[in-house]
This record gives structure tokens, C-alpha cells and sequence, in this order.
């Protein structure tokens, strides 16, 4: 294991949180939230001496890192992301327990947006802030931004194990043969869209603060609001933009590079592009129908259906009314749109709409085996045969995102909350989304659980939002023999 | 600059590592995506799978936008289609086309426009050519030539008996009786751009410039063997051994090769007709005594496996034969290379590889910019050549006023047929060439680089 390149990365990673904590530090600045203030100053602090000794420690790494190290790498610096990262919660004495702080940051960089608070209007500026721009940051990922601005001659050790292991999806390719030109590229597509849906916001004339907040949290697809009602208290046009973008940020960030390459048929053909569009319409069309009912007018059950579809497809995890109160047949699409989760390489978790592809794909040719053994029935995406080595991916992927829920579910059932209430639980933190069904839904908090159940459910998310391998690795012994 | 490399093979992944680490945008392109797997994982490239002579794989890799086409895939004739067709779709492309058949040499030279082709290469070819000044100057481990021929940069080796054994730089003047420069030394794998007062210690791979005409006053005063090579062995014949004794036809140097292969015995028999052939397997060591190794100065060892080959230069060497050149397909590993005894090496791929690394950065080049840029030391020293134009600064300035950058040092001013090796008084001036010597890589880029 190379351990200085390691420390190098981490004092990198390091030295961009801290400086992202300037703005949110200015922000409390200008409201004079003082306590605040000193939260984000001895933050800024820890970090630069943290970041000071590492950088002086490992001054001479120079060889590349290979796929363990890369992947060990990405799963500790998102580990030491958040530990630093909530030092600005329990310094400023509003999140004063530090484990309800390490959840809410953990929540908040791997765009889950699970909280522990009751009342998020009682924070201060500075913090709603830190805590939203978390999610724009881990949405795209911390090492993906470290790539696209790391100085020159230098990112020697950047390799693809690093993107690999940070972007979710089944198979990371590049956009364009330079690694920083790709991560670049990737930002540049992410702020754009960011500052356009501040824009319609401030067109419904929402605080720029509070649109600033929500669009980081729409971007992340994360899920933090600024209100204790999420979305709810917003106008129809503000839940309506939400929605939109919402699905958006969903959507694969390669498919808006062929955009811009004016390659529309290659867009518009994309399988999983397709899929996702099918299977949010038709959950729009299912819910809207079985919920009728509990509205009053047609265009409000639809801007419910619509919006509650959106949030939990992309698992952003906002939300506009309390879905816990519908019926059985819709909670349980919700359910299965929490497993399915966005599509890959766009910032949405879950399974990813292109591996539920490749999964029935695989069965279905299963199947065919089974009827006509001489059949020849391979699995095709986009019209290109996938190879084996991918759909062995898959099904591990599978097999490790089932034995993680079952494993995470028992350990928080010590807890003795109800049945749902864990399953959600877990399902809401593992898949990044945010609000589970019950004690968990919309309307509540996951302060109700142990410490312990917070740490799993922690791990949960960064294992969730890091597709399960980077974390799993840091437990497994080989991984530290010499 | 955009560059696509078809076939991922030995020679296109060597090119990736250097090309990419030199900032170029690569595409590789080959059929078996585990091998392109493997070199995207290690390198900043982006891969396509597919035949790399067809038109969509072609567009794909995004030959629309390419600058540079280097094919380098096993099959010359997919090579060639490949350029062909690149070419085709994009007028504007250059195109490098791998051709080892040498049935096909004249036709790739005549016929270059008709194919498209920018540069032909053939690793073989150059393999024998490397040799052939080798033969010619024996005692050089190798020789890299500068300035249309007026400077060199030879490398030798400080072994135990040698004259420059623990000798300090600035008192090779008096050894060597002669002007020359140490312009890079490798010791244990690493290089250095020395200074005067370094001092060499056996084992020590040593790159000196000098003037040709020098080469030979050199090797005397050195007491390294002045005599000329009269008879040479090859063991093997392969490509590069026809080419070879094609090359020393009318050098008055007697070639006898000796070959395992009955039918290619035949078919060298009839291309070659002042060799002398022997069917023989040359994995017996009496074999060699039989066809007469005795009485040669010179062997070289062409078979196709590698391990052979060094058995076989290292029997020559304890023999006593004077000059021995090895040919390698693959050298790893450098450095356990040179702790063996095996006279010259000599990798027909390295020698490729750094042809085509030449074209691309002459290609990137614009005004002030490198003639012709040579690796030397393992790849670790660059030698660059530099026209001085106009716009070059500190013309008519004494070498010893000027401030260069760390690690650069001017190894040669050659003017008019003359070549001079500086000193602090020496200075430069418009029409001449220079040849520079620096340990980064990719550093300069043009001649006024090299100042501080």
C-alpha cells in the first residue's frame, strides 16, 4: 500500500473542503451569526494543519496508485471529508452531539439528505449552507473536481481507478481522452445546469439564499431543505421547476455532452435514457390514478405524483406533501423507485436504472437458455453485445447491495422500530434518498435512532453513494496486509 | 494534438506511456478490449474496440479531429488499409504505418502519396542499420548522430580495464587527447548531466559528444580495439539479419549466417549471394566452434528468442570476441540488462518507438524548433538538435555569461562542416546547429527554452 500518495490525495481533498468552507463562512459573516463563525474558523483551521503535515509528510509520492489503492483512497477520503466536515456543526454548538453531526454531513455529501433535525429553520445561514453545498459537492464527487483543477505535471497519479471508483455506474468511461478535460467537462455541464435552476427559482421568486440552497440540494440530487415542510410551503411553479430538474440532474451527464456534440440520435436512442423516461412516466401515470382521490383538483394530484416520483427516482428526497399518508399500491411504486435510483453517471444513487437493464436483460436470456440450450442469446446494450465481464459485475454488485441491506436492516432492528420503518430506513440511507415510509417518512427524522444505528446507517450511505466497493474494501483484511 | 494509435500491441502501449506523459490526447484502438482494459487503466488514453481499418471503428476514435494516425497492429497490410483509409476520410491527417515485410519497402517509399502514408517505418530495418555503424565503428556501444552527420553521441562503458575508470570529467581532455563532452552518464539506472568534477566509477554507461571525425582518435587513445571488423557471425536469419548483410554488402566486412530453417537458408542463399550460409542450430555450442567463430571479430545474435540470444552473446563475449551486438524484442527491464555482459544492445521496437516519438514532436514543432530530438540513457536523457535562427537570444555571448536552465547543457555547436564541442569561451551564432542535452523530458520545446 502506498501510503504517501494517499496522504497526498487526502491533504488535496483536504485543502479544497477548506477552501469551500470560506464562502459559508462569509455568509455567517454577513448575518453575524457569530457562533457560527467560530464553528467555520476552527473547521478552516483543523483542516490546514491537518492538511499542513500530511502535505509535509508525503512530499515525495510520486508513483501512480493501482485499483486497491485507488479505491481504498477514494473510500478513507470521503470518510475523512465528512469527519472534518462536520467540525462547523458541533463547533457552533448547533448540531452539539458529534455522531448527529457526522450523519447529517455524511447525509449531506453523499446527497442522501436524511436529517437528525426536527427543526431546520432554528440553523443559521452559515450552516444551511455548508450543509446544501455538501450535496453540489458530493453529488459530482470531491476527487472528480480534484481532477479537473489539480495543477499540471502532477496528476501523474490520477488515474482511471480514482474516477472509477468515485462515479456511479457499472461501466465509467471518458467523455474525451484526457482524464482532466473529461472531469472539466463534467463540471462545466453540472454548474451550468446548477446556475440555470437558480435562475427559474429567483423567476418564483424565492430568496437567493434559499434558492442558491435548493438548487445545490436539486443538483446533488441530495434532498436538504431549508424548510421544515421541504417543498411543501413552495408555490406550484417552484415545485413544478424542482421536479423538472430534479430529473434532470437524473439523467447520465454523458448524454448532455453528446448534446453539445449535436449527436441528438445517439441521445435519443440511449437505452437506459428511454428506460428512465418510461418508468417515470408510468409511475406519474399509476400513483397519479391511485391517489386521486385524496386531492382536490386533477393538476395538483399530478404536480404531487410528479414531484414525489421525481424526488425519489433521482433519490433526492424531497418532498411536497407527506407520502406516507398514501395508499399502500403507491407507496410501494415509491419503494421500488427507491431501489431502481437514476441513471449512472448522473449524480443519483440506487441500483441505476442501467444495471436493472442488464439484470433482466440477463435473465431474460437465462430463461431463453433454459427453453433452447443451443440457442445462441447474448445481452445487448444500446445494439453493442455487453460482455461477460460486465454482467458478472452486475450480479456481484446485486449479490453485495442485498447482503448489505439484509446486513444493515438486522443491525438496526436492535433499535425496535417497526418493520417498515427499518426497511425504509435502510433502503432511504443505502440508496441516498432521504426520507423513508413511517417514523422515517417525509415528514420526520432519523433522530430517533441509536448511535450505533446512525454509524451503520452512515456507512450505509457512503457505501451507497461510492457503489458499496470502496467502502466494503476498507473492512476487508487483505486489504491492509503488507 | 489528437493522436490515434491502432493496435495496442508492444510497440502502441509504449508509445501511449511516453505520448500521454508527454500531454498528447491518445486514442487507442485494437480488437481484444482486455488488452485496451489494461492500458486504459494505466494510462490517461481513451480506447475504442474494433478493427482498426475499418470506417466506423476509424470515426469512432475520432479521426475527424485527429492530427496523427500511427498504425503499429501485427499486419502490415492492416496498417497500410488503416492509413489508407484514415486518410481518406480525413485529408489532413498524418499517418505513420508500422511495415516489416520487406517485400513491400520500395512500394511503401514510391508509393506514399497513393497510400496516404506520412512515414513508413520499419523497426527491422532500422535494427540494421543501428548495427551496421556499430560494425563500422566497433567499440560503441552505440551511436546516435546529430547535424547531417557532424556530431555524435556515442555511448561506452567503463569496465574494469578501461582508461576512464575513476578519472574526473575535466581531466578527459588530457586522457582522450582530444575535445570531447560527457554530456550524460547513467549509474545504476539513473542518469545525471554531470559536472567537472564527477567522477567515473566502473560499470558506468557513459554518452560522450563528439566530432565525427574525432570518433576514431577517441577510440586509440582509449586503447579500446581500433581494429576493423573483418568477418561477423549471425546467429539467426531473420529480417533484420537480411537487412544487415544487405547494408555490409560492399563494406568488405564477410557476413556468414547461420540459420535452423532449411527453406529460409535456400531463400537468404538467393537474396544474399556474397554471404556465406550455414544450415545449423545454433542453440549447440559446437555448432558455433564448427562454423568457425574463432576466426571472427564481430558476432551478432539475431534468432528469435530472446534468451538465446543473450546465451548465446554471453558465449561470445568469454570467448573473446571483440564485438558483440544482441538483439532483444523486449527490454523491460534495463537495468538487469546492463549487469550482464552483452556487448551492444539493440531492441528493434525501442528503436521504433523512438522514431515515431521524433515525428510527433518535430510534428508539434513550429519555428526555433528541434531538428530532431534523440533519447539517450535508457530514455531518460533527451538530446535535442536546434537550429540557431534570428530570433535566438544571446547570440555572439560567451557560453560562461549565459545562465541555462538546471540540467540543460549545449553539447555541440557545429558550423559549416566544422564541429566544435564548447567551452566557457565559445559561443553561437546565426546558421549554426546546436545539440542540446537536458534530463526532463518534454521540457524545451523551442531553442530559447533552454535559457534561464
Amino acid at each position: 500500500m502506498n501510503y504517501k500518495i494517499m496522504g497526498r490525495f487526502i491533504a488535496q481533498i483536504l485543502t479544497i473542503e477548506g477552501l469551500f468552507m470560506l464562502p459559508a463562512l462569509s455568509i455567517s459573516l454577513f448575518y453575524g451569526e457569530w457562533n457560527a463563525v467560530q464553528g467555520f474558523l476552527a473547521a478552516i483551521l483543523a483542516i490546514a494543519v491537518t492538511a499542513a503535515v500530511l502535505f509535509t509528510l508525503c512530499r515525495k509520492a510520486a508513483t501512480a496508485l493501482n485499483a486497491r489503492e485507488g479505491m481504498v483512497c477514494v473510500g478513507i477520503s470521503w470518510i475523512i471529508l465528512s469527519l472534518y466536515g462536520c467540525l462547523p456543526f458541533v463547533i457552533s454548538g448547533e448540531i452539539p452531539r458529534f455522531v448527529d453531526a457526522f450523519f447529517e454531513i455524511v447525509s449531506g455529501f453523499t446527497t442522501t439528505g436524511s436529517s437528525i433535525l426536527a427543526d431546520v429553520e432554528a440553523l443559521s445561514w452559515g450552516i444551511l449552507y455548508w450543509r446544501s453545498f455538501s450535496h453540489w459537492l458530493g453529488g459530482m464527487g470531491v476527487l472528480v473536481f480534484l481532477l479537473a483543477i489539480a495543477p499540471g505535471e502532477k496528476d501523474k497519479g490520477f488515474t482511471m481507478h480514482l474516477l472509477r471508483a468515485e462515479s456511479p455506474g457499472p461501466s465509467v468511461g471518458k467523455l474525451v481522452p484526457r482524464m482532466r478535460k473529461t472531469a472539466t467537462i463534467l463540471y462545466l455541464i453540472y454548474i451550468t445546469l446548477t446556475v440555470i435552476n437558480i435562475i427559474f427559482l429567483l423567476f418564483g421568486k424565492m430568496p437567493l439564499l434559499e434558492a442558491i440552497c435548493t438548487a445545490f440540494g436539486t443538483a446533488g440530487t441530495g434532498g436538504f431543505g431549508v424548510k421544515n415542510d421541504s417543498m411543501g410551503s413552495y408555490s406550484p411553479y417552484l415545485q413544478n421547476v424542482t421536479t423538472v430538474f430534479m430529473f434532470l440532474f437524473g439523467i447520465n451527464f454523458s448524454c448532455y455532452y453528446l448534446l453539445l456534440l449535436r449527436q441528438f440520435r445517439n441521445v435519443f436512442k440511449d437505452e437506459e435514457l428511454l428506460s428512465y423516461c418510461g418508468i417515470v412516466v408510468t409511475a406519474i401515470v399509476l400513483i397519479s390514478v391511485n391517489i386521486r382521490h385524496l386531492y382536490p383538483t386533477l393538476s395538483e394530484t399530478v404536480r404531487h405524483a410528479a414531484f414525489q416520483v421525481s424526488t425519489i427516482i433521482t433519490t433526492t428526497g424531497y418532498s411536497t406533501t407527506d407520502f406516507d399518508l398514501w395508499p399502500a399500491f403507491s407507496k410501494g411504486i415509491l419503494m421500488f423507485l427507491m431501489v431502481v435510483g437514476a441513471c449512472a453517471g448522473s449524480t443519483g444513487g440506487g441500483l441505476k436504472v442501467t444495471r436493472l437493464l442488464l439484470l433482466v436483460k440477463s435473465l431474460r436470456s437465462n430463461v431463453g437458455k433454459v427453453l433452447n440450450p443451443r440457442r445462441v442469446r447474448l445481452v445487448r446494450n444500446n445494439g453493442e453485445v455487453v460482455s461477460q465481464q460486465l454482467l458478472d459485475n452486475t450480479n456481484a454488485y446485486l449479490a453485495a447491495y442485498v447482503c448489505i441491506i439484509i446486513l444493515s436492516y438486522i443491525l438496526i432492528s436492535i433499535d425496535g422500530f417497526s418493520i417498515g420503518t427499518n426497511f425504509t430506513a435502510v433502503l432511504a440511507c443505502f440508496n441516498n434518498i432521504g426520507p423513508g415510509l413511517e417514523a422515517v417518512g417525509p415528514m420526520c427524522n432519523f433522530s430517533g435512532f441509536s448511535d450505533f444505528s446512525k454509524l451503520v446507517l452512515s456507512m450505509d450511505m457512503l457505501a451507497g453513494r461510492l457503489e458499496i466497493f470502496p467502502i466494503l474494501v476498507l473492512f476487508s483484511r487483505n486489504t491492509w496486509r503488507k | 494534438m489528437n493522436i490515434i494509435i491502432a493496435g495496442d500491441g508492444r510497440v502502441g502501449s509504449t508509445l501511449a506511456r511516453e505520448l500521454s506523459a508527454e500531454g498528447y490526447d491518445l486514442t487507442l484502438i485494437d480488437s481484444d478490449p482486455h488488452i485496451l482494459e489494461s492500458s486504459v487503466s494505466r494510462y490517461d488514453v481513451m480506447t475504442v474496440s474494433g478493427n482498426c481499418a475499418s470506417m466506423p471503428t476509424l470515426r469512432q476514435a475520432g479521426v475527424m479531429d485527429a492530427d496523427l494516425l500511427i498504425a503499429v497492429t501485427s499486419a502490415d497490410e492492416v496498417n497500410l488499409l488503416c492509413c489508407t483509409t484514415a486518410h481518406a476520410l480525413n485529408p489532413k491527417l498524418h499517418t505513420i504505418a508500422r511495415i516489416r515485410n520487406p517485400e513491400y519497402i520500395h512500394q511503401i517509399y514510391d508509393m506514399q502519396d497513393t497510400f496516404g502514408l506520412s512515414m513508413g517505418i520499419n523497426p527491422e530495418k532500422q535494427a540494421a542499420r543501428e548495427m551496421e555503424r556499430l560494425l563500422k565503428f566497433p567499440g560503441f556501444l552505440r551511436r546516435e548522430v546529430f547535424a547531417k552527420g557532424r556530431t555524435e553521441i556515442v555511448e561506452l562503458k567503463v569496465d574494469a580495464e578501461s582508461k576512464l575508470r575513476d578519472a574526473r570529467l575535466m581531466d578527459l581532455g588530457s586522457i582522450v587527447k582530444c575535445r570531447i563532452l560527457v554530456c550524460a552518464v547513467l549509474r545504476e539506472g539513473t542518469s545525471m548531466v554531470p559536472s567537472g568534477n564527477f567522477v567515473l566509477r566502473e560499470g558506468d554507461r557513459v554518452f560522450v559528444t563528439a566530432p565525427t571525425e574525432n570518433l576514431a582518435i577517441l577510440l586509440k587513445n582509449l586503447g579500446i580495439l581500433t581494429r576493423r571488423v573483418r568477418r561477423v557471425m549471425f546467429c539467426g536469419g531473420d529480417r533484420v539479419s537480411y537487412y544487415l548483410a544487405e547494408l555490409l554488402k560492399n563494406s568488405g566486412i564477410q557476413v556468414r549466417i547461420i540459420e535452423a530453417d532449411e527453406a529460409r537458408c535456400r531463400e537468404l542463399f538467393a537474396m544474399l549471394p556474397d554471404a556465406e550460409i550455414i544450415h545449423a542450430d545454433v542453440s549447440d555450442p559446437e555448432v558455433l566452434e564448427d562454423a568457425g567463430l574463432g576466426n571472427c571479430d564481430a558476432m551478432v545474435t539475431l534468432t528469435e528468442m530472446d534468451q538465446l540470444n543473450m546465451i548465446l552473446s554471453l558465449h561470445a563475449i568469454a570467448r573473446g570476441i571483440p564485438q558483440v551486438i544482441t538483439k532483444m524484442s523486449q527490454v523491460d527491464n534495463r537495468t538487469l540488462i546492463d549487469s550482464l555482459n552483452l556487448g551492444s544492445v539493440i531492441c528493434p521496437k525501442e528503436l521504433c518507438c523512438n522514431d515515431i516519438l521524433r515525428y510527433v514532436r518535430a510534428m508539434q514543432n513550429q519555428t526555433g524548433a528541434a531538428l530532431s530530438v534523440h533519447t539517450i540513457a535508457d530514455g531518460q536523457v533527451e538530446a535535442l538538435e536546434f537550429p540557431v535562427e534570428a530570433n535566438t537570444k544571446f547570440c555572439g555571448v560567451p557560453l560562461k555569461k549565459l545562465k541555462l536552465k538546471p540540467n540543460v547543457l549545449i553539447a555541440s555547436i557545429s558550423r559549416g562542416a566544422h564541429t566544435e564541442i564548447p567551452n566557457g569561451e565559445s559561443m553561437f551564432a546565426q546558421g549554426d546547429t546546436l545539440v542540446v542535452v537536458t534530463s526532463g523530458r518534454g521540457v524545451l520545446k523551442q531553442i530559447n527554452d533552454i535559457f534561464q
